[in-house]
């Protein structure tokens, strides 16, 4: 028997450089610094108030893990219900093994409904796979709806966050953006109100000549074909009613099983993403209807690499994300340096465990070979997960695997280090050398006790802190002095 | 009780002043403190760097350790070593494949305690009869906050020292950057991360910052004394261990 493992991730899931070094540049951006600082803070005070507000909060959780646990447990017999389901209520089902699939079948509707121009809501799935690049470049306008997406496309930017795709930029850098892109909205101010109004009008026109709307799922239904979008701004729902032709890209992980599980996810979502009890909009659409909303529904499933994540046991539960982006506004790392230096669409923790398995990595230089390690591992992600993802020990798990994939080489500094170490610390007798040897290290100290200049891997430490020197006494040598007679 | 202390690698090799004061504070309260001589190091860095093998002897050793030591209980002056043999030793040796060494790994983990956990949930003991008269501020470090769940079992134990002034500490629960190899791989973010701790020590007005957990406290120490900013760090088993006679004055001191 054969297993398919699937084809690895493409797209939007990968930058061109090292984590260390994109968030050395990222962190010198004291605009980003400031902006990003401000809204995480504030976001997460929020979240916080409005998560205490459930007596049941951590049962919640629980069924939510426990619903996407059982959902990957049965992913292909619900993949196929949902399909049954999809088809028999008059939608139409693609599967894409990757980005390029996915992209062509996608450039291959909207061409038969002759439209050079589409609507889009907000998507993870079509970001991931660099969707309105590949329109473009085949002459179709894509047109984002959702206001922080439209700032992003308007300013030729990257998204670099999942809920808030525009947090690294302030209202002033929006004013400007707008004012350059919108030469017909008129002299700006930076009120939000005014901003919002400006944006308003400009979509208006396109939601009302739109003939084809493409958009993600935040949930797809098993048992009854239905596809749900939750969001804030009324965009969305502007996009799934009013043109002609409707087109959903949704990764294979985002299923549920039945209507009835909506309920958690419903709860867990609003409260851990925007802080909101209830999100404004919520639109579901089940197959086609005569005269009320698009005439043609296509579901494009998406693998791009899920199937590989699959695959592995500790990994998988990256799979139960539900895209809130509570993970982003708790972590320190994010906070400093913003979501570009991750590289993917998918930045912070869960970009972290999510992009380099979707991609999978060649050698520690990777891009995404470097993402498992740019956390401190301090588990603010993992409280804040509304779906329990243990991210810290996958982050660990992806390490383990990536030392492991390059054993059996030549053996790099850190591995010798390593391994060094390990095997001075199976011996008390080497370790108390060991130990004997470190207080050599009082000679580079100052007449101050502090060691400020050590050589390199050291001046990574010393380039901002200082180390006492070595004491003159380890413990071990302090209790034999002290307790010498007792032994053990 | 019979308490074998963990001393961690990093207290007996380089803040030899947290263990001495963990022995200190205990055979004050009346239990018979043992130093189990073979230990040498829980795995920790090699575990969270990815190197599972070689932490698989690491874990046998440390089990060996402490089993060895026929103590009721296990304590380490620190959060994220006690951490570290609670919630990954079991997970490294069923990684190996070695079914006997976890189920040994869980027993021992199951009695090893943090040093506020000893205190609180062990002992019993609240009020430790400590004197330290300095403006404190606590940072509660990340493992010993989300891993262990310690809670404000550190700062109730601090709120009974004798003439101590406990200040807040802002943003307290964020991390400090240090993260083990984080802080030498991903160093420029560490230590923007360390920045704004700093501010937040500094802001707070202590003359003492403290904590459960050598190696937080040499970051976060590192920092302040790289800046010159008059605050020092200290380990909380040496707040607790220090009293108006203390045989030890040179002990909470700086050095």
């Amino acid at each position: 028997m054969t297993t398919f493992l699937g084809t690895p991730g493409i797209g939007n899931l990968r930058g061109d450089e090292p984590f260390p070094r994109a968030a050395r540049r990222a962190l010198q951006d004291s605009q980003m610094r400031r902006n990003v600082g401000h809204a995480t803070r504030t976001i997460r005070a929020k979240r916080l108030a409005a998560v205490s507000e459930c007596a049941d909060w951590e049962q919640l959780r629980a069924a939510g893990s426990a619903l996407k646990q059982d959902v990957l447990a049965r992913l292909p017999e619900l993949l196929e219900q949902l399909e049954a389901n999809v088809t028999a209520r008059g939608g139409v089902v693609h599967w894409a093994r990757d980005a390029d699939e996915a992209n062509r079948i996608v450039t291959d509707l909207i061409r038969v409904t002759g439209a050079d121009e589409v609507v889009k809501v907000k998507s993870m799935a079509t970001q991931e796979i660099g969707l309105n690049e590949h329109l473009e470049a085949e002459g179709i306008a894509t047109i984002e709806t959702d206001l922080a997406e439209l700032i992003v496309q308007l300013g030729h930017d990257k998204p670099s966050h999942i809920l808030v795709p525009a947090i690294h930029r302030n209202r002033a850098e929006i004013r400007e953006i707008f004012q350059r892109e919108m030469p017909d909205a008129g002299e700006l101010t930076d009120e939000p109100r005014v901003l919002a109004m400006a944006a308003r009008a400009h979509l208006r026109r396109k939601f009302l000549s739109a003939k084809v709307a493409v958009s993600g799922a935040n949930f797809g239904v098993a048992d009854t074909g239905t596809l749900t979008v939750i969001e804030s701004e009324g965009n969305g729902r502007m996009c799934l009613t009013l043109p002609k032709t409707l087109i959903t890209v949704m990764g294979i992980e985002k299923i549920v099983p039945t209507f009835t599980d909506l309920d958690v996810f419903m709860q867990l979502l609003p409260r851990s993403s925007t802080a909101e009890r209830m999100n404004p909009y919520t639109s579901m659409w089940t197959g086609v209807h005569a005269g009320d909303g698009p005439d043609e529904f296509h579901l494009v499933l998406l693998d791009n690499g899920r199937t590989n994540v699959l695959a592995d046991e500790i990994g998988r539960a990256a799979l139960h994300c539900i895209r809130c982006s509570a993970c982003l506004n708790v972590c320190p790392v994010y906070e400093r340096t913003g979501g570009h230096a991750y590289g993917s669409v998918y930045p912070g923790p869960i970009g972290a465990i999510l992009s380099p398995q979707l991609t999978g990595t060649h050698g520690h230089h990777d891009p995404n070979a470097t993402l498992p390690y740019a956390s401190s591992l301090c588990g603010a992600c993992f409280d804040a997960c509304p779906v329990r993802i243990d991210i810290p020990s996958i982050l660990v798990h992806l390490r383990a695997a990536q030392v492991d994939s390059e054993r059996g080489g030549l053996p790099s500094g850190q591995d010798l280090a390593m391994k060094a170490a390990a095997w001075a610390m199976t011996s008390p007798r080497l370790f108390t050398a060991a130990e004997k040897a470190l207080a050599a290290g009082r000679i580079v100290a100052n007449s101050d006790h502090r060691i400020t200049a050590l050589p390199w891997p050291g001046s990574k430490w010393t380039s901002s802190r200082d180390i006492p020197e070595p004491p003159k006494e380890t413990f071990r040598q302090s209790w034999t002095r002290t307790h010498g007679g007792k032994k053990r | 009780m019979r308490i074998a202390l963990f001393a961690t690698c990093l207290a007996d090799a380089m803040f030899p002043k947290a263990a001495i004061a963990t022995v200190t504070l205990l055979e004050r309260l009346g239990h018979e403190v043992v130093f189990p001589h073979k230990q040498t190091c829980c795995g920790q860095m090699h575990i969270n760097t990815g190197y599972l093998a070689e932490a698989t002897a690491l874990v046998r050793h440390h089990v060996e350790a402490f089993e060895d030591a026929h103590c009721e209980a296990v304590v380490a002056p620190s959060g994220s070593c006690v951490g570290s043999v609670r919630h990954q030793h079991v997970m490294v040796a069923r990684r190996a494949g070695d079914e006997a060494l976890a189920v040994r790994a869980e027993a021992v983990a199951a009695r090893t305690y943090e040093l506020s956990e000893l205190l609180i949930d062990v002992l019993n003991v609240r009020d430790v009869g400590a004197y330290y008269p300095h403006r404190v501020t606590y940072h509660p470090t990340c493992h010993s906050l989300r891993m262990l769940r310690v809670g404000d079992k550190p700062l109730e134990l601090l709120r009974h020292v004798r003439g101590i002034t406990l200040v807040d500490l802002p943003d307290a629960d964020s991390c400090c950057g240090f993260g083990g190899t984080f802080a030498i791989k991903n160093s420029d973010t560490s230590t923007a991360m360390l920045a704004d701790k700093m501010t937040n020590v500094i802001a707070s007005g202590a003359e003492v910052c403290s904590a459960g957990d050598s190696s937080c406290l040499m970051h976060i120490g590192g920092g302040l004394s790289r800046i010159r900013s008059g605050v020092r760090t200290v380990h909380l088993a040496e707040i607790l261990a220090f009293t108006e006679s203390s045989d030890h004055p040179e002990m909470a001191a700086p050095r």
